[in-house]
């Protein structure tokens, strides 16, 4: 009772997603892309909210950057529709919709001043001066460049021009905004602040965002939903949580954070399976919802921070004894790998949470590893 | 490295004699008092005196500007559609047979593009004057202005255009207000170069033309047959001078601007540290 009252006070939580009645802003409809005899995107339909931040993940060549600038204008798809709110925009082209871009490499005017950049799109709107004016100051003030305006793009550093380039694409205050890379040339400490910072302005302004990055990290920090692409084709769309916890496949285990990946034989036990991988070795134990046939193929994934290490042996639903043949340590935590007696290797990781320069493992040190039923992930393919 | 030796200080001499010798030679004698050309007679500006008097030359002179800016000015249009068409209309049926007609005229031989055209301006029976000379000038030099213009194209990010688009212009906009902006100074220098080749041409100008439009190259030319006189000397000096001061500006601005940007960039890297 009082766990549901908690849930009631707690504010609503953003996920039109999950709402029947919410109308999406951006409608992908059986949208297939060819080049020649390439298909860049595949029989694809999605859906994208408004004030949503929307990443688009996948190694390069899986169409993420295709999508994009079907979205903006530039491609137009070979098969099927894409609508904005309501509107069919499959053959507009970019400069009549209310969509703007900011590009990789930013795409400054080099012979504009930071000023005139912003202004840009304005002025072909035909605004009044006074009205332009007042736009690109807010602007300025938004991405604090205000110092930089009479600047020209070379005289001012990378990380300027990156907030130049999103004060410029934010101007028109399009009801959508595209994201290429947008913190790809930048190094990584300025990188994650940058982040922030984009979140913070997309929740000040409420436009959708959609961000195309092969930077997991980063679309898992933004996004409010994550779709890991393939080869043209959307592996699976959920939440940043989803997509770690319960990944659809195994291609998004590998692609999504660490992992270790063992494959088995499924039998059917209570609350789940049992998997037999190896001679000799205990059957581990998986919860899942997943219908397998009994003896069907199957993977076990499993996160290395999961996996807990112990130099005795412990009781739990997968206990494996192996030796200790590399360290990965990160300063916060350390990734052990682990070799099984039959040769494969287990990730695990320990949070250093004692200040201690000595490490609690060392190569070849025999150690037992255990993981609870629920941590690993149950996946067919 | 930069160790000086003897062998590379004489060859550098001999090198600039002999590219330079003959000019400098022709600049001393065109302030040469004397009606000789080959005899010096003393220090004088005569000759310049009388070039400005000279009614066939200032003619010449005249003609020879006309037809360069006109030219000029019409190969930089068509040679830098034909650059944009090159390198921006990727593959299309007939792109290769395009792009070596367009060269060809680089390495065809003078004397074989005047003919032609002089037997294409007699074949249509168009009378050959100033108007002629300015089309077989655009044709040859549309060439030198594309290849300029077509290696800066190559090395322009296509994302400002596409930048431009989205931003709210049509492709013609985005072409005045962005593109034409950042490749202006490979266009400028398309120009020069048109302006000079026209400048200077003798063989194309003197099958195209007529008896109404003599060039100046066509004038020094004929009047060399006669004897060279101090006067050829004295216009020839203006000639050098004029180009050697045209090329000595664009070469400082280009250096004052590479040293500009270097310091901002300098600055602004400062400024982020």
């Amino acid at each position: 009772m009082s766990t549901a009252t908690a849930e009631r006070t707690r504010p609503a939580v953003f996920a039109p997603w999950d709402d029947p009645d919410a109308t999406p802003l951006i409608e992908f409809r059986g949208v297939t892309k060819r080049f020649g005899d390439f298909t860049a995107i595949d029989d694809l339909t999605l859906d994208i909210y408004a004030k949503e931040f929307f990443a688009l993940l996948g190694p390069s060549g899986c169409g993420k950057t295709t999508m994009m600038r079907m979205l903006a204008g530039f491609e137009t798809p070979t098969e099927g529709s894409i609508h904005l709110s309501g509107q069919d925009i499959g053959r507009v082209p970019p400069n009549r919709r209310a969509v703007n871009m900011m590009f990789q490499n930013y795409a400054l005017f080099p012979h504009l001043s930071v000023w005139e950049n912003i202004a840009f799109g304005l002025k072909r709107e035909g605004r009044e001066k006074g009205e332009i004016d007042e736009r690109v100051t807010e602007m300025l003030r938004l991405t604090r460049l205000e110092k930089f305006a009479r600047r020209k793009p070379h005289q001012i550093s990378g990380g300027q021009r990156q907030r130049v380039a999103l004060a410029r694409s934010l101007a028109k205050a399009p009801k959508l905004l595209l994201l290429d890379e947008p913190l790809g040339a930048l190094d990584k400490k300025l990188r994650e602040e940058t982040q922030f910072e984009l979140m913070d302005i997309q929740e000040k302004t409420g436009t959708t965002f959609v961000i195309v990055t092969h930077d997991q990290e980063e679309a898992m920090t933004v996004a409010s939903r994550v779709a890991v692409m393939d080869e043209g084709r959307i592996v699976q769309v959920a939440t940043p949580p989803v997509i770690y916890e319960q990944p659809a496949s195994l291609y998004v285990a590998d692609f999504i954070g660490d992992v270790t990946i063992i494959e088995g034989t499924a039998r059917r036990a209570e609350g789940g399976y049992t998997v037999e991988w190896a001679e000799g070795q205990p059957p581990l134990r998986v919860r899942s919802g997943l219908d397998l046939a009994e003896g069907a193929r199957c993977h076990v994934a499993i996160r290395p921070e999961k996996v807990e290490i112990h130099r005795n042996r412990v009781e739990d639903d997968n206990v494996l004894k192996g030796t200790v043949i590399d360290i990965g340590y990160l300063g916060n935590l350390s990734t052990y790998h682990v070799r099984l007696a039959d040769g494969r290797v287990v990730k695990a990781q320990n949070f250093n949470t004692e200040r201690d320069t000595r490490q609690p493992f060392t190569w070849e040190d025999e150690v037992w590893i255990n993981w609870t039923a629920g941590c690993g992930v149950l996946l067919e393919r | 490295m930069n160790r000086f030796s003897w062998f590379n200080a004489t060859s550098l001499t001999l090198g600039f004699a002999f590219l330079y010798l003959p000019m400098v030679i022709l600049v001393i004698y065109s302030f040469n008092a004397s009606q000789l050309v080959t005899v010096w007679g003393g220090f004088s500006t005569r000759w310049y005196g009388e070039l400005l008097r000279d009614e066939a030359f200032l003619d010449a002179a005249w003609v020879t500007v006309r037809v360069a800016v006109l030219s000029s000015t019409l190969a930089t249009v068509l040679g830098t559609l034909a650059a944009l068409t090159l390198v921006r209309m990727g593959r299309f049926r007939g792109r290769t047979l395009f792009s070596g007609m367009i060269y060809a005229p680089l390495v065809m031989p003078e004397v074989i593009t005047g003919l032609s055209l002089l037997l294409l301006f007699i074949g249509i029976g168009l009378d050959r004057g100033i108007f002629t000379v300015v089309l077989a000038h655009t044709t040859f030099s549309m060439c030198y202005v594309s290849v300029v213009v077509s290696s800066r194209l190559a090395t322009f990010d296509r994302a400002l255009e596409e930048a431009a688009l989205d931003l709210g212009c049509t492709p013609a906009q985005a072409f005045r207000l962005v593109t034409l902006p950042i490749i202006a100074p490979a266009v400028i220098s398309g120009w020069l170069l048109a302006f000079t080749l026209s400048l200077d041409d003798l063989v194309i100008a003197s099958f195209t033309t007529g008896p109404s439009a003599t060039t100046l190259p066509i004038k020094i030319f004929s009047a060399v047959r006669l004897g060279v006189s101090p006067q050829i000397n004295a216009l020839s000096t203006i000639l050098i001078g004029m180009v050697a001061i045209g090329v000595i500006a664009a070469s400082l601005a280009t250096k004052r601007r590479a040293v500009l940007a270097e310091r901002d960039t300098r600055a602004a890297e400062r400024a982020e540290g």
